[in-house]
């Protein structure tokens, strides 16, 4: 469903992202994982075309990404920190995102607004709500307009257990109904149960996209923690060995 | 869509107490302006010289505190089915109008107590037009920078500029080349300074050559007052657009 195919991205010297190739399924849910650096949200800003790349392609469902600002309709964004006008309220915040979305949608999808009670927030102004309320709403509005892809950056930092544990099951929900969910998160425990791909970058490349259960059974570990861990050692030891 | 995000910005904006204390800050300058004197057209000449001032300081320091502030919402948008220049535009004149209200409403209502002259009107006019134009260079300095630190000090560092040291600069350059006919060249200098721009404007239309200086006379002799005003007021519009048009270039490439 999305294609990255030779992706270079470069800030002044740093090579963010280096002939970056990737593709994503629908019905999958990939956690980014690589250490600080290697380009996990450069690659997340390039599909939400809040960077844009030098070079290569990037498609949705065979559609460029790239300067066609109307496909975005079809992605739902959680962003690792939700800052909003300081004197917007929450409905009004809603209001703006719907206008934007006005027709570009397939129904509204209310469920998580209900399982968080917005409606009992509804009038309060951005800047009075906690950091854990705020990013109850930025996952109600990346959910909200029902859309086939879902990036969900640190989607658990800041939220309360309760909250966490809704978030999981909507998007394994969400998964199951055939969309596409790309994750990151420093938690790695947070991740397990929702994700089925792990997608590696290192140094601005993907090193490998596989199966969480493939990689279970390689590696003999449960926790995603300890196996990327392993995994990262493992890639060490291959570098040094190279020539 | 442009707007239906203006109107956001603006509600939001308006309800911030900045806004409030600005609208309030002028209100009491004019209205104790006005009193002091107990002259109106010497109160309208201070108005003048705390409206060259404040507005474009205001401006400037305002529209890139907002700019930075919403940096995480703009890139939000961003993220949405919308174009960057929907975004800018958005922004940019929701940001105007609300600090245009302000001032209609700050220095306006003294001015239409007092004085209902011509020149209260041009000195309105003056004050809306620099806040545009200064919104517009406050912008394209936050586009481009993306430190905010640094940001605020580029928009002070132009305002230090245009308020303040441009007037040596011109000084200096009529003083050196006195033996010279700079008519033209003044007129010409005036051009490069939006806050002068919007002076001579306002000094047009009073009768007081006195206090028009040497770009005021030199322009009602050289252009007369009727194209004089349309040339302050085209240039000033210029103002408006190009930096404008600017970020919008720059915007529209940026990594947010």
């Amino acid at each position: 469903m999305i294609e990255a195919s030779s992706i270079t991205k470069t800030f002044g010297r740093l090579r963010a992202l280096d002939e970056f190739s990737a593709s994503l399924q629908p019905g999958h849910a990939y956690s980014l994982i690589g250490p600080n650096g290697s380009g996990k949200t450069t690659f997340i800003k390039c599909l939400l075309g809040t960077v844009i790349p030098d070079s290569g392609k990037l498609t949705l469902s065979g559609e460029s990404l790239l300067n066609n600002p109307a496909l975005r309709a079809r992605i739902g964004y959680m962003p690792q920190i939700g800052r909003y006008p300081d004197n917007m309220r929450v409905a009004q915040l809603f209001d703006l995102l719907g206008e934007i979305r006005e027709g570009s949608h397939c129904g509204r999808d209310e469920d998580l607004m209900q399982a968080f009670e917005i409606d009992k927030i509804a009038s309060k102004p951005m800047r009075t709500l906690s950091g854990g309320t705020r990013q109850r709403v930025s996952a109600c509005l990346a959910f909200l307009f029902n859309p086939d892809v879902l990036v969900l950056d640190e989607p658990t930092a800041g939220l309360d257990p309760v909250s966490v544990e809704v978030l999981k099951e909507k998007v394994i929900s969400e998964r199951k109904k055939g969309k596409l969910v790309l994750l990151t998160s420093h938690i790695l425990s947070d991740l397990d149960e929702i994700t089925t791909d792990v997608m590696f970058l290192m140094e601005g490349r993907l090193r490998f996209s596989r199966p969480i259960d493939d990689l279970r059974a390689e590696t003999g570990e449960e926790k995603l923690g300890k196996l990327i861990a392993g995994l990262m050692k493992g890639t060490d030891q291959r570098g040094a060995k190279a020539p | 869509m442009t707007p239906r995000i203006i109107k956001h910005v603006l509600r939001d904006i308006l309800r911030s107490r900045i806004a409030v204390a600005y609208t309030l800050f002028l209100f009491v300058a004019a209205m104790g302006l006005f009193n002091i004197g107990g002259d109106v057209s010497k109160g309208l000449v201070s108005i003048l010289s705390v409206v060259l001032m404040i507005v474009p300081l205001m401006s400037l320091v305002f529209a890139t505190i907002h700019f930075y502030n919403s940096y995480e919402f703009i890139e939000l948008l961003s993220a949405q089915p919308l174009e960057r220049r929907t975004i800018l535009l958005g922004e940019y004149f929701g940001v105007a109008t609300a600090l245009s209200a302000a001032f209609l409403i700050g220095i306006g209502v003294p001015v239409l107590l007092y004085d209902r002259s011509t020149t209260g009107a041009c000195i309105i006019a003056a004050g809306l037009l620099l806040t545009f134009v200064f919104v517009a260079i406050a912008f394209l300095g936050a586009v481009c920078t993306r430190d905010k630190a640094r940001g605020m000090g580029v928009a002070l560092l132009l305002w230090f500029f245009f308020a303040l040291l441009f007037d040596g600069i011109v000084l200096f350059i009529l003083f050196t080349f006195q033996d010279y006919p700079l008519e033209k060249a003044t007129i010409a200098l005036v051009a490069l300074n939006p806050i002068d721009l919007a002076r001579t404007f306002v000094l047009l239309q009073m009768d007081v050559s006195a206090l028009m200086g040497m770009t005021g006379a030199v322009m009602q002799e050289f252009l007369g007052t009727a194209l004089g005003v349309s040339y302050t007021l085209g240039v000033l519009m210029l103002w408006v657009i190009a930096p404008l048009l600017l970020a919008l270039r720059v915007f529209r490439r940026k990594d947010l």
